[in-house]
């Protein structure tokens, strides 16, 4: 098991990699679960913003490792899931780990500091998470769920723009080189 | 088996995955028998992010007060200013209709007094009506000369007032008109040292006038020491004056002490002469009704008693001759 966790530290080594100061990872994962606990409080639109998506995107790409963004994703979605009232542990978890997994594996490859490539890929990459939910859903749960409908659009773009604005704010949290 | 390096990251999903999938189907079979799920995971979800939630509802609540407590009270003071104002002029209207009520309490109260003497002619309230018996007036003013005890109201020629009409309230008598203008009119109260009131002991019967001496309390002239005076026994007019009524208050015994040669009474007023607003004045003082008068002092041929004819009784002829010039008041006579 050891092995499989040490083999994904190798990445491209065109691409940097960036390093968080001690606790980053952790500390925002869980500030990004509270605050979207807390931000459904305030109404509909707060649910557009699919903050532990965002993070697990985030320090995908920033890290560039498919196992530590596959890991973290897995521990985002199930402590999310664990949050939800009628969700099984693992349905946010499924999704997020292959999130993050693909994630990294991007990151990995091309260059993902540009605000367009953020957009681009959270654009891609909340649609990628919806359909893994909707055919768990589906497949595991027998419950019916939208794969992509106008709703689903508009809370993309919503958090596609939000995320260049959020990742830019994150980058403040990187090892200066 | 090496597991090739570019796969690992991949199994490691497969089985991450996999371990999910299995612990959906895990609890999609407990929640079919009725069984809680993993509650495990949920207790550590819940405890990992609500003290943080509870903390950031605290500071969020905390800065929501400062916000709506300090900051967002930048409209207040105009608000302050404008209710302010608004109160102010609401008190305004409350002193207004505290003042009207008032007055409307007054009013009813000469009301009931002029239902509770009907039997009186020229007391025949007609307040509102077109000839009227009695007309209601207000107090507008006060003499200048603190020795002169004088009224002025809101009644004069334009409403037919005339001199020696009588004034008074409910409570009793006040006095008479000395002076009338086109729009308002003096008058004369009974405490001033030129008024005087043809008056009796209600309970006795014994006449007398009451004279104004400048004082608060008037006196009661030409009752002879042998008659026995209580302390608060009432006094009305006789209506041997002319001018009011026989039978309204004038007020009670203050005080009585002999003297040469005649008792020395003094008179409480029962009008409260010191805090008049409005008073009522008797119009048809020809109409006074002496018939009744004679019940106490008959007259020879059924004229009105004129003011010299006080009983003899108790009164020598001579001071009841003072007695009737006393009555009619010093003041101008029609």
């Amino acid at each position: 098991m050891s092995l499989l966790f040490s083999t994904g530290m190798h990445s491209d080594s065109k691409v940097e990699v960036h390093k968080f100061y001690g606790g980053t990872i952790v500390g925002a994962a869980i500030l990004a679960l509270v605050l979207q606990a807390f931000l459904h409080k305030f109404g509909q639109w707060s649910e557009l913003i699919e903050l532990p998506l965002l993070v697990t995107i985030y320090f995908g790409v920033s890290r560039r490792n498919p196992v530590s963004g596959l890991l973290l994703g897995a521990a985002i979605g199930i402590l999310q899931d664990g949050l939800s009232h009628d969700n099984p542990i693992g349905l946010y978890g499924i999704a997020k780990t292959l999130v993050g997994y693909f994630a990294s594996s991007v990151g990995a490859k091309i260059d993902t500091e540009h605000p367009i490539a953020r957009f681009g890929l959270v654009f891609v990459l909340f649609h990628f998470h919806q359909a893994v939910l909707a055919i768990t859903q589906r497949a595991l749960l027998s419950r019916s769920a939208p794969i992509f409908n106008l709703h689903l659009l508009i809370e993309s773009l919503v958090n596609a723009g939000f995320a260049v604005l959020f990742f830019a704010v994150l980058d403040r949290l990187r090892k200066p080189r | 088996m090496e597991i090739s390096v570019r796969h690992r990251p991949f199994i490691l999903l497969t089985i991450v995955v996999a371990a999910q999938v299995l612990l959906i189907a895990f609890q999609v079979r407990h929640s079919d028998r009725g069984q809680r799920d993993v509650p495990l995971v949920r207790y550590w979800a819940a405890a990992l992010v609500t003290p943080i939630e509870r903390a950031g509802t605290w500071t969020f609540s905390k800065i929501g007060g400062i916000w709506t407590g300090y900051v967002a009270l930048h409209s207040t003071r105009e608000e302050n200013l404008r209710l302010r104002s608004e109160n102010d002029q609401l008190k305004l209207r409350n002193r207004q209709l505290e003042t009207e009520a008032g007055e409307a309490q007054r009013l009813s109260a000469l009301w009931n007094f002029r239902q509770a003497h009907p039997e009186a002619p020229m007391m025949a309230a007609q307040v509102l009506g077109s000839s009227p018996a009695m007309i209601s007036a207000q107090i507008i003013g006060a003499s200048a000369d603190p020795n002169s005890h004088t009224m002025f109201i809101n009644r004069g020629d334009h409403d037919r007032i005339r001199r020696n009409m009588g004034v008074i309230t409910p409570d009793g008598v006040v006095g008479k008109i000395v002076e009338v203008f086109p729009n308002t009119a003096q008058v004369l109260l009974i405490t001033d040292k030129d008024s005087g009131v043809g008056a009796l002991f209600a309970d006795t019967r014994t006449h007398g006038v009451v004279k104004g001496t400048g004082d608060p309390q008037p006196r009661l002239d030409y009752v002879v020491n042998d008659e026995k005076v209580q302390i608060d026994e009432e006094i009305i007019t006789s209506g041997e004056d002319r001018i009011f009524p026989k039978g309204l208050p004038i007020g009670t015994v203050g005080e009585a002490k002999p003297a040469n040669p005649f008792q020395m009474i003094h008179v409480k007023p029962a009008a409260r002469l010191d805090r008049l607003e409005d008073v009522l004045i008797l119009t048809t003082m020809q109409d006074v009704n002496l018939k009744k008068a004679d019940d106490s002092a008959p007259a020879p041929n059924g004229a009105p008693v004129p003011t010299s004819n006080v009983p003899t009784s108790q009164n020598p002829a001579a001071p009841m001759k003072s007695a009737a010039k006393a009555a009619t008041g010093a003041g101008p006579q029609p």
